[in-house]
């Protein structure tokens, strides 16, 4: 098993710079997610790793030696394809044992590997069938299948879910994560679905434009987002922000904002008197309350019943609001109601740099 | 700074490195390195071997020529007769082959564009007359042509497309179609498989939208259909161009350019320059302003159909 | 073209024109080569007097089997196999290596060596055949089926490139880069997995440059001049000259010069549309 070392590696294709001095670390046995919208970088980043793109500058190690210039074929490293890339003219049988031919290894010791991982994969009754007579489920197996064989020392998956539909992805997600339980090797798992992000990850690297927007693990992610894109991208529904200008009143802060009202801020060294603040707050964290001190005057523009929970969209001046809610308000659209928020649970942003304002809880 | 911290845990792997980032770079070329190096040899330097033959009199039976004429052969070019006939001729013989050539290919194109009983079958057979040599294309259309041996004659004086069943190929008004209609048989082939896979390429999925959206039938050809062609038709038009323009075999081979010069298109013009009157410093030239003519076209071309796929 | 629903009187008709233009496509594409087969089994005494009858009174294969024993025939047809089979091997060699280059990299001056090659495709190759000549002359490789091999080879490498390139692009790029983590160089996963999924495209190729070079004419003509390196047409050309009063004979000798390029024709024309096919939905 493998630790993986990004230092300062850079891409760019002629003069258009694609990622930007890249720092990671990633530890033995970790389950590394990175997520960020397409073009972010993501995937160019995953295929650097494997070798199949070169690194402009800066170094990516294995175990502590740097593999730049190495072949993927010597990384030792295994990778499952968004396609699959399973191979049409061969069996399911030699899908799975083409890296252990390649490598000479016996035939006694090629059989019963895939033996192993047919078993743990279900792909028993497949193993002579060619990609084209299997579903998209079982093409995902192969291509698992494909990878775990070779115990490699790292996984690479770039976007591997995303042909399925939604239940099977999630039955592959948890199967992904007890699969890695089970062989504890390093991962590195690319998705633009944050949802894969939050439950598969040890830790998350948002990533936007080709930089790292934050390292952490998803409840530090989803707890302390560190700007607002990654407050805007981890969390579904995603969480409101509302803008406005912070004013001192008594010993704290309010929001004063473009709306015309005023939101209690928690404490924060980094406000100051008349500075530009986003305001974020999540969706669970506002609720329908009766008419208080620190409520808002809110039109109910839709309301979303989805069984478990309820998902109610209301107007506070321009301001569109998401609020989550495991009752199922009695309102009906198009009414007035008021709205409130926990204010421990608030975000804020420097409206300038986007960036998180610490606040102290 | 990468090589160094290299250097420094692996002091033995940097020459293994350094010739392997070598050959990385370098792999596209070796993969198209022996394409380029016969394209060079057998055609690039020839070409401009023999551009420089448009400037010296080169007469291979008379061992006193190979001097220097400067544009002597281009003045000589602009002035001949014979050259501005078979410029003439070359126009007609093209578009007249293309046009023909197209429009059935296309008709073609789009019969075999469904599902039906021996469509297969139907598609290798009509296909067939693209692999029949060219001369044998030739010998054989001229047979076609004689009334004492083939009906042909006698078919299209019944349709009254003929005033008599005579052999087109002795008559100077008519001679020209002989090779014409040779070609079209022979062409046909070529834009049916071209324009089949590009009709195949098009997305079933989009003739449904159009006709639930309620398009008849010759709406879906205009809407859909041609847009989606227009790309492979200008690329396949211009390719077919100047193939044709410079396909001297079948009228070699039919009528030779006769009779009295009324088949004589450049490209034979050429050979006749080059082989019969063995002057090969003239007929160069002649070839040289066929290349010019044929590049501008091509140029005009490709120019049209950039403009229509930004429009699209 | 997509069906929606028609009335049972509608689809007749539809299906009568359709296979009415499809018949008429046929008559026109097949009859010269009925009326080359007709001559060629007609007895040489009745090639005038049944000159424009739809098939002889009585017929004969004396004419093939003539070609076959008394005339050089089976030695041009040696010539003509040997020249285009390993023109058409080594084209396709070099421009599946040429169109793989296209297709997976990008690199500086590969737009060059496209204009190029498109270039090359203009040149009324009448042009070339004297400085041709005088290149291979000092070679050795005038008058040889190499001479012809190394000429055709270089005629045909550029559109036969395309055809390749335009197969190699209907083949996800992933698998090679699977094939090349799985443990392959690159050019291993190029022989052990895109290979094997190009083969149709290569066999379209290879049927291309096959009838391109079986039907050559002019080089072969100017080139070659002694009759152990003469290919088919230049010698039916000959038979046209020296025989030319027995056109069953030459007739005969040219269907049998059909024959190959036809079955190869037949066998591979529908590889031709897929692969074009698969690269136009790319490019």
């Amino acid at each position: 098993m493998a630790s993986i070392q990004i230092t300062e590696a850079t891409k760019s294709y002629g003069n258009t710079a694609v990622l930007h001095g890249i720092d990671l670390n990633i530890q033995d046995g970790e389950f590394i997610v990175l997520v960020g919208p397409s073009g972010c970088g993501k995937s160019t980043l995953l295929r650097m790793i494997a070798g199949l793109e070169e690194v402009t500058s800066g170094s990516i190690s294995i175990n502590e030696r740097i593999i730049n210039d190495l072949p993927p074929r010597d990384r030792d490293i295994a990778m499952v394809f968004q396609s699959y890339a399973l191979y049409p003219h061969m069996s399911v049988e030699e899908n799975i044992s083409y890296a252990m031919t390649l490598r000479k290894s016996p035939k006694e010791k090629i059989a019963s590997a895939v033996n192993g991982v047919s078993s743990i994969l279900g792909l028993n009754g497949l193993l002579e069938r060619r990609p084209k007579a299997l579903s998209g489920g079982q093409r995902q197996r192969v291509a698992m299948g494909r990878a775990i064989v070779r115990d490699p020392q790292a996984f690479l998956f770039d976007e591997p879910l995303s042909n399925l539909d939604a239940r099977l992805r999630e039955q592959m997600r948890s199967e992904i994560r007890k699969l890695h339980r089970k062989l504890n090797a390093t991962s590195i798992y690319v998705t633009h679905d944050q949802i894969e992000a939050m439950t598969m990850a040890d830790r998350i690297v948002a990533m936007h434009d080709g930089y790292i927007q934050q390292v952490g693990t998803p409840l530090e992610i989803y707890d302390k987002p560190a700007n607002v894109f990654v407050a805007s991208f981890i969390g579904s529904p995603a969480m409101n922000f509302i803008k406005g200008t912070a004013s001192a009143s008594g010993d704290g802060y309010h929001l004063q904002t473009d709306q015309g009202h005023q939101i209690i801020l928690p404490e924060s060294s980094g406000l100051k008197d008349r500075m530009d603040v986003i305001l974020g707050v999540r969706p669970e964290h506002l609720m329908i309350v009766e008419e208080g001190p620190a409520s808002l005057p809110a039109t109910v523009d839709l309301i979303e019943p989805m069984g478990l929970s309820t998902l109610v969209h209301v107007r506070v001046g321009q301001d569109s609001l998401k609020i989550f809610t495991l009752d199922r308000p009695d309102i009906a659209e198009g009414t007035q109601v008021h709205v409130s928020y926990i204010k421990e649970k608030l975000h804020m942003f420097d409206a300038r740099t986007e960036m998180r304002l610490e606040s102290p809880v | 700074m990468t090589a160094a911290t290299d250097l420094g845990t692996h002091p033995a792997s940097r020459q293994g490195v350094t010739s392997r980032r070598f050959l990385s770079r370098f792999e596209p070329y070796f993969y198209a390195a022996p394409a380029i190096v016969l394209l060079v040899t057998v055609m690039m330097v020839p070409l401009v071997v023999g551009l420089t033959y448009t400037v010296r009199d080169i007469r291979i039976l008379n061992p006193f020529s190979g001097g220097y004429v400067g544009f002597a052969h281009f003045e000589a070019v602009w002035h001949d007769q014979n050259f501005h006939n078979a410029l003439y001729n070359t126009f007609w013989w093209t578009v007249s082959s293309l046009f023909f050539q197209f429009f059935l290919g296309l008709t073609l194109a789009l019969l075999l564009n469904r599902t039906f009983p021996g469509r297969r079958i139907i598609q290798s057979l009509v296909f067939l007359p693209w692999a029949v040599p060219a001369f044998l294309s030739g010998l054989n259309w001229a047979w076609m042509f004689n009334p004492v041996i083939s009906p042909l004659p006698q078919w299209l004086f019944a349709l009254g497309i003929l005033s008599e069943p005579t052999n087109i190929l002795s008559d100077p008004d008519l001679a020209m179609w002989g090779p014409i209609v040779a070609n079209i048989w022979f062409g046909i082939p070529f834009f049916a498989i071209t324009l089949l896979a590009a009709l195949q390429s098009i997305p079933g999925e989009i003739y449904e939208a159009a006709s639930i959206d309620g398009a008849s039938r010759k709406q879906q050809f205009v809407s859909i259909t041609l847009p989606f062609l227009a790309p492979t038709i200008a690329i396949t038009l211009m390719l077919r161009t100047i193939w044709i323009a410079n396909f001297a075999d079948l009228i070699i081979v039919m009528t030779n350019g006769g009779p009295a010069d009324s088949t004589q298109i450049v490209s034979s013009y050429i050979f006749t320059q080059a082989f019969r009157r063995l002057d090969f410093g003239y007929a160069s030239a002649i070839a040289a302003v066929l290349l010019v003519l044929l590049m501008a076209y091509a140029v005009s071309i490709i120019f049209i159909r950039r403009s229509l796929l930004r429009e699209t | 073209m997509a069906y929606y629903a028609k009335s049972k009187g509608q689809r007749v008709v539809d299906w009568s024109v359709h296979y009415g233009l499809l018949a008429c496509y046929l008559f026109f594409a097949l009859f010269p080569l009925f009326w080359l087969f007709k001559v060629a089994v007609t007895p040489t005494k009745l090639l005038y007097s049944e000159g424009i009858r739809m098939w002889p009174s009585e017929m004969t294969w004396t004419n093939f089997t003539q070609v076959m024993t008394d005339t050089d025939f089976p030695q041009f047809f040696i010539n003509s196999a040997i020249v285009s089979g390993s023109t058409a091997f080594i084209s396709t060699l070099i421009a599946a290596a040429a169109g793989y280059s296209f297709s997976r990299f990008h690199y500086r001056g590969k737009a060059v060596i496209i204009v190029l090659m498109l270039i090359t495709q203009m040149f009324p190759l009448v042009m070339l055949i004297a400085p041709i000549f005088r290149i291979l002359t000092p070679l050795g490789l005038t008058d040889s089926l190499l001479g012809l091999v190394v000429v055709y080879t270089a005629f045909n490498v550029p559109f036969a490139t395309f055809l390749m390139q335009s197969f190699f692009d209907g083949i996800p790029k992933d698998l090679e880069e699977a094939a090349m983590i799985d443990g392959n160089t690159r050019f291993g996963a190029l022989v052990k997995i895109i290979f094997p999924l190009t083969l149709p495209g290569i066999a379209a190729t290879l049927g291309f440059v096959f009838t391109a070079a079986w039907s050559e004419l002019l080089f072969a003509l100017m080139l070659v001049s002694s009759p152990d390196a003469v290919t088919f047409p230049v010698g039916l050309l000959t038979f046209v000259s020296k025989f030319s009063v027995d056109f069953g004979q030459m007739m005969a000798a040219g269907f049998l010069a059909l024959i190959p390029a036809a079955i190869f024709f037949f066998l591979i024309q529908r590889y031709l549309v897929q692969g074009l096919t698969a690269g136009a939905v790319k490019g």
